[in-house]
């Protein structure tokens, strides 16, 4: 079983709120979920982003897009629309 | 005594200090070459090491491979390493591994360690920047950490040389590998694993199991036609699914390495508020990120024109004298006209460059090293994305206005191919300072010098203007080759944003020489080549007229009576029989609606060599000698009239010629630089052809409406 079903299905019994990765603002942090995209899942994930690893936005770039996040003790820039792929819960 | 080749590759992320040990284990014994059938660079260094208990000295070839975060490639960078790792066969297939790893950034790190750890060649781990992981307030325990790996782990500071002398030790003794996986490549394919190890020469469970994973993604000729036939089938029976194995690894080895790293690294008790975070919010500010930005390419402008001044004005006039002093030894003949106007000439419109691109890539390599060329790229992606280029696209777009060879090159830092054809195919566009001496005597011909609102030259506006003619075309191109050119893979815009580093001086030093030497070289051959041609066509001729006015020229050149002059306008004459004077008369048709007579298609031709060219060519057309300073040319083409009376260099004439220079392709350097980066001709024909089609049509019409 992938660990991204276990933890879908905590989220689903949980009042964790869940939103896309680009929603966050710059200084809130998320937990990564899932991912809708297979190819960016396979490449952020190799980068670090995997489902559990907390990420947080650090800055977006000054016209809206890219956006650099925190994760595993770097910092990593993707576009909106990668980011848009990326499902994240906070508190 | 004997000597033993030991091959080490050296495997690291981006940003993980990789460059400066291959530099430091290697110094100046390095050579740059091709990776067979790519044009990804191969830096390859040696050094010896002395087991003084076997009394055998072993000869290190260390191979610097391009950074990966992975072994699943992606792009052709990637494809490099992950074929030295595991074709057995490849010819720089490593008998040890060393792998950098940034220890303030362990855990990515150790990801790509553990996969090499898995592929069972014996691996060495430096564990670099210990300083600034000390300083993060991670303490990483190194002997817990060759435990859990099996490994040597060796913790170094390579810029400051410390650790140096324990890694040479540790690649001379490594230890045994260990029996078990880091991560069992087996739990994810049992049976699959088991068929390829009796199939193939893979080393290892893990390597098997890659070879699944790739094998339809990477060249794996090692296995030939049948071994290709024969993958596809063994997944088909497994019901192998590339993507879901490649998730489900990713995540169980990540797991796998949060524990470890539990037990060897303390984590830091608090964020301290961090240097690079107080930068950050300088550079990508939305006023101050662009001014700052506008700042560093005003600087770097006013170098690249008023200092290189200095050394291209150097080697010009050293180059003159020298071709003088040539031409006077040797005996008088074909051959010596072959050696100092065709070869030396060649070979000084080449060196002339190397001032710039020197400087360029000094100013290009610091903003790369110090991570700051990510945070242009990062505040400019948006803005650049809609034309199909991409933030990575500003220094070569910018660098163009100096130079487009260095700037072709420069592009070797956008990862997406796409991204990476467009912006080489624009890049010419930008006005490079070979136009400038065209612009500056044709706007000294045909526009009048007043002042715009009293206090703004309208010459120099007119400059301006065709910089920004030069811009907007080659923002435009981009656009519609966006439509044109097919992705290779999907683009992502996913990269590190390095910290803030001072920059290290000795890898400038190293890049600095090697893109002066890829120009020199690679390009050099070519430009020499096409040289010789141009000096051929300008200096030979078909029928009896061009041998005639040779003799008459030499006999009169003999006589002590004959004048400056006359000599001038016997060359001038030469030139009009020469096959580039010929080539020139036959093209008259096509450039004629554009306003050029043949005389201008003879300058248009030799052009090709550079495009400064067409100063040195009017001159000798006009007859001016040369030694002819601008003035006098400028003369001699204002009075110059067309045989109805009118003169020849009219507003219409001069704007129509100057749009021509801004477009056309009329570079062979650029030509062979981007043959050789993109890998085929396809891409330089392109070029060449949507450039000149641009120059007709905008000359055509600028004359048409003008005139």
């Amino acid at each position: 079983m992938l660990a991204v079903d276990y933890f879908r299905n905590i989220n689903f019994n949980s009042a964790i709120l869940e939103k896309k990765l680009s929603e966050l603002k710059p200084g809130e942090a998320g937990v990564i979920q899932n991912f809708s995209d297979e190819e960016i899942k396979l490449k952020l994930m190799e980068m670090g982003c995997i489902p559990g690893e907390t990420v947080l936005m650090e800055r977006v770039a000054p016209l809206g897009d890219p956006m650099a996040i925190k994760v595993a003790g770097y910092q990593l820039s993707l576009r909106k629309n990668e980011a848009e792929t990326v499902w994240v819960s906070t508190l | 005594m004997s000597e033993v080749v030991l091959k080490v590759a050296l495997v690291g992320n981006p940003n993980s200090g990789k460059s400066t040990l291959f530099n430091v284990l290697t110094g100046l014994n390095q050579k740059v070459a091709n990776f067979p059938g790519v044009t990804v660079e191969k830096h390859v260094g040696f050094f010896s090491l002395r087991n003084a208990f076997e009394g055998v000295d072993y000869k290190v070839e260390l191979t610097d491979l391009p950074g990966i975060y992975s072994l699943y490639p992606k792009t052709l960078d990637e494809q490099i390493p992950y074929k030295v790792l595991t074709d057995p066969q490849d010819p720089s297939f490593p008998n040890r591994i060393i792998v950098i790893a940034d220890a303030s950034n362990l855990k990515r790190s150790l990801f790509l360690c553990s996969q090499i750890i898995d592929l069972k060649i014996p691996v060495v781990l430096v564990l670099n920047m210990m300083d600034l992981a000390v300083h993060k307030g991670l303490l990483p325990d190194v002997k817990k950490l060759e435990q859990a790996l099996g490994i040597k782990v060796i913790p170094a500071i390579v810029r400051q040389k410390t650790g140096i002398e324990e890694i040479k030790k540790a690649v001379l003794h490594t230890i045994p590998l260990p029996e078990s996986d880091i991560m069992p490549a087996t739990t994810l394919a049992p049976e699959l694993i088991q068929e390829i190890k009796q199939s193939f020469p893979v080393k290892s469970d893990y390597a098997a199991y890659l070879l699944a994973g790739n094998y339809d993604k990477v060249d794996i000729s090692f296995v030939g036609n049948e071994g290709k036939q024969k993958l596809d089938m063994l997944l088909q029976k497994h019901q192998f699914s590339q993507k879901t194995m490649q998730a489900t690894e990713t995540l169980e080895r990540y797991k796998t390495i949060s524990v470890l790293l539990k037990s060897c690294v303390s984590e830091p008790a608090s964020v301290r508020k961090s240097l690079t975070r107080t930068v950050d919010n300088l550079v990508t500010h939305r006023i101050w990120g662009y001014g700052i930005f506008l700042a560093i390419l005003f600087v770097i402008f006013q170098f690249i024109f008023n200092v290189a001044q200095f050394p291209m004005d150097f080697i010009d006039g050293t180059f003159a004298d020298f071709s003088q002093k040539v031409s006077e030894l040797l005996p008088k003949g074909v051959l010596n006209d072959l050696i100092v106007n065709g070869i030396l000439a060649g070979l000084g419109g080449i060196i002339i460059f190397v001032p710039q691109i020197a400087l360029l890539f000094l100013f290009i390599t610091i903003l790369e090293d110090t991570g700051y060329m990510a945070r242009v790229s990062f505040i400019m992606d948006k803005l650049l994305r809609p034309f199909g280029l991409n933030g990575r696209s500003v220094i070569p777009l910018m660098s163009g206005v100096a130079c487009a060879v260095p700037a072709i090159l420069a592009t070797r830092t956008i990862q997406s191919w796409k991204e990476r054809i467009v912006t080489i195919m624009v890049t010419p566009l930008m006005s490079c300072s070979a136009r400038l001496p065209v612009y500056t005597l044709l706007i000294s011909l045909v526009i009048p010098r007043y002042y715009v609102f009293g206090f703004i030259n309208s010459q120099g506006l007119v400059m301006m203007l065709m910089y920004l003619i030069g811009f907007v075309a080659a923002i435009f191109s981009a656009w519609l080759f966006k439509m044109f050119v097919k992705a290779k893979q999907r683009d992502f815009f996913i990269m590190e944003l390095p910290v803030y580093r001072l920059p290290r001086w000795k890898n400038i030093f190293f890049v600095i020489f090697d893109k002066v030497k890829i120009f020199l070289f690679d390009a050099g051959k070519i430009i020499i080549a096409i040289s010789i041609v141009l000096w051929f066509l300008s200096s030979r001729g078909p029928g009896k007229d061009y041998a005639e006015t040779e003799k008459l020229y030499e006999a009169k050149a003999e006589l002590p009576e004959t004048t400056q002059d006359e000599l001038n306008q016997l060359q001038a004459q030469k030139l009009e029989h020469s096959y580039a004077g010929w080539t020139g008369k036959i093209i008259e048709p096509a450039i004629k609606p554009l306003g050029f007579d043949w005389k201008i298609g003879i300058a248009l031709v030799t052009s090709f060599a550079a495009r400064e060219v067409f100063v040195g060519t009017m001159s000798t057309i006009y007859s001016v000698g040369s030694e002819g300073e601008n003035l006098p040319i400028r003369e001699k083409m204002m009075a110059e009239k067309r045989p109805d009376g009118t003169p020849l260099y009219t507003l219409a004439v001069g704007i129509s010629l100057m749009l021509f220079y801004a477009f056309a392709m009329q570079c062979m350097s650029t030509l062979a630089v981007v043959k050789r980066e993109t890998g085929t001709w396809k891409w330089p024909i392109i070029q060449f052809v949507y450039m000149s089609a641009l120059a007709w049509v905008s000359s055509f019409a600028a004359f048409q409406l003008l005139s």
